[in-house]
């Protein structure tokens, strides 16, 4: 520290039993904690708070009984036979987060930041989402505890994920449509955020993704390693070795990096995160931070982020509303810079051929977010030997997209 | 050597008098608007002016400033455009001028070419309220070594190690933000201001401006009683949007400020 006065606990130290983030909440340059004075005590005690728990033996019981007996896990893996059989390459095995209750890997996180919540005496939960799929994981542990609740939701999100909304309604949340900026995920975390600033001594904001200041990165990645621990214990059951690839869809990034955590260390899995191309990337229509982004600060974090020479965050489109944002969690950043995970993109048409396949093919109806990685699997798997595998974490089930899946086809329900 | 908002300060500490401090977004709804403006926010009574940077992703913001960093984008303002207006008002003036932006248009446009640029047009300090002392030490080192002053905020939140750290770390003054909330005119402020400014004044003999939900003259006059400065934004901000389409736009925003000025001068 060169600037006197400049001092802080820990800077650049690691927190014990992990490499990352450090205990300021840097993966390599990215990361960190760029939010408003108001917000930093807050984020201090939350930190605090959580690496008690994490340590707390009560706390972690507390956690297993409810993602076991409330949450339904441990989740399946299922062997994709017919769809390993069509697509005539490696053997794929699907990570079935779509049978969390509420239909999304969401609820991982969720319960576990309610408990935190619980114990540090919040009487009020607030979130933002995009797709509805976090809204509705929220609303539902907040009713199951008896908690206060409101979400925040873009109004064009609103209008795309009808279903999810009145979901939310019936579990006892209000519903709060943003209609700034995009009026999508970006414009509804920034309300939160000031909801958050405001409400800070008796509310706690759980985020959906491993976005945001720090700790929420570091905490949301935790709660959904789950997905990976349990993947690899069942991998190595069903076929006594570890996969060759990963494969999940990056919104934000925490299904991926749940599923990526357990096996960072194995250097031979490629591990692969698909973006959201939209309608393109030349047509400038997309959430591909990677491809098309570059460093920046948003929403409290230092990350890819698709953003105009003069450091103006970009609208972004996506039909699949949980990938329509305009940065990436930053331990992805740091991982793609040091080649540890690879990132692509598929586009909206792509998409759809995804999501018609899995229905047709296997009986599953996957989110479109989700959809997203089983269309890029169509591209991986045929070029790929017949002694490899493949998981792929389907992140949700898709039926709070059928209306937009039927507009896009054409079809009127 | 003494910063222009230092001076600034001890000028009127000697005539026992405080700093009004108005905040307008820079560009809303034109560059040339807020050109004119300053020049007559300053004969008003402004004693430093604040120039809000408009940026896509207001976080600290309360919806009048988020509308006119909207009207402002829309109207092409950009960070680079407004050091080159800071540029031309020197020729005019040499009022203490303060751009207040968020983080990610200083990042993209580089940290030290940022500072460089900006003290060289004649900007003297800098807020930047989703950038904690924490993640500065880059811009306070460059801000050190070109003399441009770094504002940080405190908050009614922040604990005693939080004020030691913030009070030590910022130069020319310290921000303090009124309430727990974003940016945005209040019918009334926390009672607990004043308790808070002293609490600060005890770590500290950096002036302290307060800043957040101040929107009348009386709130002013009250702030003024015990803080060094006084800062009204979002109140001004909504002057201006009210105005927007009117010819005597300058007269009656700058009219609002000498009201606000009336309420805070300290006659002896």
């Amino acid at each position: 520290m060169k600037v006197k006065g400049l001092k802080f606990k820990g800077q650049g130290s690691r927190v014990k039993g992990q490499n990352l983030p450090d205990e300021m909440g840097h993966f390599g340059i990215y990361g960190g904690r760029f939010a408003p004075e108001t917000l930093m005590p807050a984020l201090e005690e939350l930190t605090k708070a959580y690496l008690y728990a994490k340590k707390d033996k009560k706390f972690q019981e507390e956690l297993s009984y409810h993602l076991k007996e409330y949450v339904g896990r441990p989740t399946p893996l299922f062997f994709a036979e017919r769809l390993t059989k069509r697509l005539g390459g490696a053997r794929i095995y699907l990570k079935r987060e779509d049978l969390c209750h509420t239909g999304a890997h969401k609820i991982n996180n969720t319960m576990g930041q309610i408990l935190i919540a619980k114990r540090m005496g919040k009487k009020r939960i607030i979130a933002e989402t995009g797709a509805g799929q976090h809204g509705v994981a929220t609303a539902t542990v907040s009713a199951m505890f008896g908690l206060e609740c409101e979400v925040y939701m873009g109004s064009v999100d609103i209008e795309r994920q009808a279903i999810n909304v009145f979901r939310m309604k019936l579990l006892g949340a209000k519903v709060t449509p943003v209609d700034t900026g995009s009026k999508t995920l970006k414009d509804a975390i920034s309300e939160a955020m000031r909801d958050w600033t405001t409400n800070v001594k008796d509310t706690h904001y759980i985020l959906g993704s491993v976005l945001g200041p720090h700790p929420y990165p570091m905490i949301v990645r935790d709660f959904q390693s789950i997905i990976g621990k349990e993947a690899r214990q069942q991998i190595l059951k069903a076929e006594k070795r570890l996969p060759d690839y990963l494969v999940a869809c990056v919104g934000g990034g925490s299904n991926a990096i749940g599923l990526f955590n357990a096996f960072i260390k194995d250097k031979k899995i490629k591990m692969l995160g698909v973006e959201a191309g939209g309608h393109g990337i030349e047509t400038g229509e997309h959430a591909a931070r990677f491809a098309g982004g570059s460093v920046g600060i948003l929403q409290g974090t230092k990350t890819y982020v698709l953003q105009d020479d003069d450091g103006q965050i970009k609208v972004t489109h996506s039909i699949s509303a949980g990938l329509d944002y305009s940065a990436v969690g930053p331990e992805h950043a740091y991982y793609h810079d040091n080649n540890r995970t690879e990132y692509t993109y598929i586009t909206d048409n792509e998409a759809l051929e995804g999501f018609k396949l899995l229905s047709e093919d296997e009986g599953i109806i996957p989110a479109l977010e989700s959809a997203h990685a089983i269309a890029y699997l169509m591209k991986l798997a045929p070029g790929l030997s017949k002694n490899k595998i493949i998981i792929v974490n389907l992140s949700g089930r898709g039926d709070k997209d059928v209306h937009q899946v039927a507009k896009a086809m054409g079809e009127k329900i | 050597m003494q910063s222009r908002i230092e001076k600034t300060f001890n000028k009127l500490k000697q005539s026992n008098q405080k700093a009004l401090i108005p905040f307008i977004t820079a560009g809303d709804p034109d560059l040339d608007t807020t050109k004119r403006l300053v020049i007559e926010m300053e004969k008003a009574g402004a004693d430093i002016i604040e120039l809000g940077v408009p940026f896509s992703d207001p976080i600290a913001d309360g919806p009048v400033i988020q509308k006119a960093s909207y009207r402002s984008l829309k109207a092409g303002t950009t960070l680079k455009k407004i050091i080159g207006l800071v540029k031309e008002l020197r020729i005019t003036t040499e009022i203490p001028l303060v751009l207040m932006t968020y983080y990610n248009p200083v990042f993209k446009y580089g940290v030290s070419e940022f500072v460089k640029d900006a003290n060289d047009a004649g900007v003297d300090g800098i807020i930047v309220p989703d950038l904690p002392p924490e993640e500065g030490e880059g811009i306070i080192e460059e801000g050190k070594k070109k003399g441009l002053d770094t504002i940080f905020l405190l908050a009614p939140t922040s604990t005693r190690e939080r004020i030691k750290m913030v009070a030590s770390v910022s130069t020319g003054f310290i921000y303090y933000v009124s309430l727990t909330g974003v940016t945005g005119a209040r019918e009334s402020l926390p009672e607990t201001v004043e308790a808070s400014v002293n609490k600060i004044r005890k770590t500290t003999d950096k002036p302290i401006a307060v800043g957040f939900g101040i929107s009348t003259p009386e709130q002013a006059k009250r702030i003024a009683s015990f803080a060094d400065g006084v800062i009204v934004g979002s109140a001004i901000v909504s002057a201006v949007e009210k105005n927007i389409n009117n010819p005597a736009l300058i007269e009656t925003v700058s009219g609002f400020v000498k009201n606000l000025k009336s309420g805070i001068i300290i006659r002896t």
